[in-house]
Order: C-alpha cells, then structure tokens, then sequence
C-alpha cells in the first residue's frame, strides 16, 4: 500500500472537536483547540505543524483519550475516546519519560511486565526492540548514562514492544539538536514502515514535518484549526536524504506561506501578519 | 580503595595520632582527656565485660525506634501535605523555622505528662526528626516529573501501581535524604536527652562517668557514639552515592 491509496480505511477521527479550559480563579477560560475535523488513515503518517501554543500537543492528548474534548467526538478503530488511553495506541512525550531507576532493558521491559505477558516473550520483544533502535549494547545501562536522543529511543523502545497500532509523537526530538533529529527521524521511518502502525508525529519543525509525512496538517494560531492539509507524495521507502529534493523545498514553501502570519499572531506581531 | 578514601584514613590517622602524643607528653593533661589507644582499650574492655550491653541495647533501640516512627509518620504527613496545597501554605512557615527553635526546650514538658522513662525520650528523638523527612516528602513529591503521571495513564495503571511503581522511585532520592537527616537527628536527640535526665541509657551512663571523673568509661562510651554515627552516616552516605550515580544525580 502507498501512502498515496485512496481506499484507505479510517483508523482514528476526530470530528468537530474542541477543548476549552476551564479558566482559573478570575481567569476566563481558554479556547486551546478546535473545532477540528481530521481523519487519520490506516498506516499513514501524518504530521502537526503550527505556531506556538496552537493547541497541537491539546489534539494530541485529546486523541489519546489523555484529555477530554469539551465537545465533538474522538473515535479509535471505530470506538470513542473517553476518559482512558485505548488498548492499541502508544505515545511517546517531548520530555524525557525515560524512569531513572530502570536499566535501558528493565524500562523497555515495563509494560510488557505490567500486562502479564510470559517471561521468555517479554525478553523476545524487549531484545528485538533493543536491537531495532540500536541500543542493545546499553541494555544494562541507565537513563542517566545515555545521551539525551538514546533516552529518547528508549521511550520509542518501551512504546514499541508493546506493538501499538496508533503511534502519538508529541514533539519526541525537540529537545535535540538538529543533526540528531535527522537521524532520529530515519528512525523513527525505520519503525513506521516495520510496525505498519499509523503514526501522528507532532512537532513545530516544517523540516521534521515534510520530510517524515504522508500528509501535513498546518494549524492556526489558539484556538488551533486545520487551516490546510498538505499530501507529501513521498514514497513509503525514504529517509532524511529527500531533504536535498526540489519537492521537499515546496512543501515547506507550503507550510511556511500557511504558517507565517499564524505565527506571527501567536507572538503577537497582528499587524504585520496582515501585511 | 580509591585515592579519596585513603587521604580521608590519612587525615583521621594523623588527627588521632596527634591527639595520642598530645596526651602521652602531657600537653594535655590526663585528667582532662585520655589517649586514644586507652579510649579504645577502656571500651573494648568495656564491651567484653557486658555491663554496658543493657544500655546500649536500650539507647541504640530507641533511637532506631524513634528514627523508624519519624520516617513512617513523617512520609505519611508529607503525602498528606502535598495533597492539600491550602494546609501546605499554612504550615510552611513552621517547618521553614522548626529548627531554628530549640526543642529540647520542651524535655521537661515531656517528662512532666509522661514521667521520666523511654517515652519521653523516644518523642523528642521523633519530633527532631520527623519535619526533616516531612520537608523530605515534600520536595520529593514536588520533583516527580509530571509526564510520569501521562504516562502512567497510557499504561492504564491505577493510583496505587502509579503511587508505588512511578512516583515512589522517582521520589526516592529525597526521600532518603530525609531518612539520612532522620537518622542523625534521631540520635542527637536521644543520646541529649539521656544525657539531659534519664534513668538510663547510654547518654546517662556518660553523664554518670563525667560526674564520677570516670575517664575511660566517658571516653569509652563516647568513642562508641562517635564510631557508630559515623559508620552509620558513611554507609548511608555511600548507598547515596551510588544510586545517585547510578541516576546521573551525583559525581560523574
């Protein structure tokens, strides 16, 4: 299947979907998203992109059954949403979530154990997912003896045993720097492609965005919306060298013309983003 | 053992050393301190003749009992505390001057409602330690990560395997610094209070020799404290050391 197939099932929706907070003591509540319609397909992968505080980590976590939408509706494989993270999906957060306290193994080996599953299958998956994202000479190690992107692949190690058929990535290499993004994303290709999963990657870099995705949704500045939806056309074998393609350029082109005066208005610049 | 560890046995050998000759020339007089070799003679003597093993026993209990109390009820409290941000605000000024107040002002109160014995003694040894593991608990809990909360929803854990599984080891590292204090503050009030009024114990043995110009009994049972808070405070010093090690929190 390519990830220009137009027959592709609905794997995750979000319809008319909004979340407004409750304002705090003296404080009017604040419109952080929506409403948002979005259909995820079946293996994709799809991108979030958008100015500052536009809501996108609100979406994700709205998604994830990790917020509640304070109205529409969020399904998962033709299920709602509500109140508690499906069976299926996985996420993988911006901050280190790595435990401290875990051999690089004894976290990956977390939710496996946790679920029950019988010893010589938790040491099947935790090896392959060790060896797959390169960290099986760590095993023993622990978080604090790793660099901040192996960390970080620790986290992808501990969502992928436990072989989720929606991948959430909620801005996972904004804290590295720009060489290794790169390469965490081949990675994180690497996984997609073998997994078969369908993957939301957010993130605020256009970059990050264009070369990873099937498709790119571009949201407005609070409270976000979809204000356009860019098919990359890339096929499903790539990896960090399309970003040498003349393609790769326009779709950022894209993206930026989208995202420019959004930006803008989030930092507060309202009137030259009119100009 | 490495370079440190030896420089430290270095220096303490050095300071004993001095102090022995200081004694033997007489630069200090004999009848104000004695040799070190002679504390360590008097106390084995001391300890191979059993008539002290009673008070040990008895003050060593006491102490690990009010230190075990101080840790349980001094988490329990914290836990607590934490929960409730409006009582938090309320109290923290207290425990920001709790030992800026010299509790032991309060002994005699102790010994007035529950009459001269281990309870007394006991309280004081609790209530010097139990706000050091309550500010503890306190900026343990403060510190877990909140993404660990999110990620224990993605797992779908309950509160319990969340409290016991994430936040309790991510808490960890301050909690034992509160169990460190607790420790030195649990024998410092106990072994001050015997010393203060008690019917027995190792505080009053060492009160009763200084009263009895029994030299080598005083020095002997102080070089005993003196060699069991240390060695206590070293081994709990180098389990934190390592461990913090191990999580990136201490020397490379």
């Amino acid at each position: 299947m390519t990830a220009q197939d137009p027959d592709r099932q609905v794997h995750a929706s979000l319809s008319g979907v909004t979340r407004v907070y409750p304002g705090a003591a003296g404080h009017q509540p604040v419109h952080a998203l929506g409403p948002v319609d979005l259909d995820l397909r079946r293996g994709e992968f799809f991108a979030v992109v958008g100015p500052s505080g536009c809501g996108k980590s609100t979406l994700l976590e709205v998604l994830a059954g990790l917020q509640p939408a304070t109205a529409g509706t969020v399904t998962f494989e033709g299920r709602p949403v509500t109140g508690e993270v499906p069976d299926g999906i996985g996420v993988v957060f911006q901050e280190d979530a790595s435990f401290p306290w875990l051999t690089v193994w004894d976290n990956t080996a977390f939710g496996l154990r946790r679920n029950g599953l019988p010893d010589t299958e938790v040491r099947r998956r935790v090896d392959d997912a060790l060896a797959f994202m390169g960290l099986k000479d760590f095993a023993r190690a622990y978080p604090a003896q790793l660099s901040g992107g192996m960390r970080q692949r620790v986290c992808i190690a501990r969502t992928l045993v436990l072989q989720p058929r929606l991948i959430l990535l909620d801005e996972p290499f904004g804290a590295l720097d720009a060489q290794t993004r790169l390469l965490m994303g081949d990675e994180v290709l690497r996984l997609w492609r073998r997994t078969g999963a369908t993957v939301l990657l957010i993130t605020h870099a256009l970059d990050e965005a264009a070369m990873l995705s099937d498709r790119v949704g571009a949201m407005s500045a609070r409270p976000g919306r979809f204000l356009d939806i860019v098919e990359t056309g890339w096929p499903r074998e790539r990896d960090s060298t399309i970003v040498g393609e003349a393609r790769f350029g326009e779709i950022t082109g894209r993206l930026w013309d989208n995202l420019r005066g959004e930006s803008m208005k989030s930092l507060g610049y309202a009137g030259m983003a009119a100009e | 053992m490495s370079r440190v560890g030896l420089l430290r046995l270095v220096v303490i050998a050095i300071a004993v050393g001095l102090l022995e000759l200081a004694c033997r020339t007489g630069l200090i007089d004999h009848r104000v301190v004695i040799p070190p070799s002679e504390m360590a003679d008097a106390l084995v003597r001391l300890l191979i003749s059993g008539e002290a093993n009673d008070q040990i026993a008895r003050t060593f209990g006491i102490v690990l009992a009010a230190v075990l109390i101080a840790v349980v009820l001094g988490f329990a409290f914290g836990v607590v505390i934490h929960a409730l941000p409006r009582l938090r605000q309320a109290l923290e000024p207290f425990f920001a001057t709790y030992y800026a107040v010299p509790i032991f002002i309060f002994y005699p109160v102790m010994i007035a409602i529950f009459g001269l014995s281990v309870v007394p003694i006991l309280l004081m040894g609790v209530a010097t330690a139990i706000v050091a593991m309550i500010i503890a608990t306190l900026n343990g809990l403060d510190r877990i990560p909140r993404v660990l909360g999110k990620v224990a929803r993605v797992h779908r854990m309950g509160a319990l395997s969340t409290a016991l599984l994430l936040k309790l080891p991510a808490a960890a590292p301050h909690l034992f610094t509160g169990v460190k204090l607790a420790v030195s503050y649990g024998f410092i009030a106990v072994i001050a209070s015997e010393f203060i009024l008690a019917p027995a114990g190792l505080g009053r043995v060492i009160s009763d020799a200084y009263s009895d110009f029994n030299n080598p009994r005083m020095y002997a049972l102080m070089l005993l404290l003196v060699v069991v808070a240390t060695v206590v405070n070293m081994l709990l010093h180098v389990f934190d050391q390592r461990w913090a090690e191990r999580r990136g929190i201490g020397k490379p």
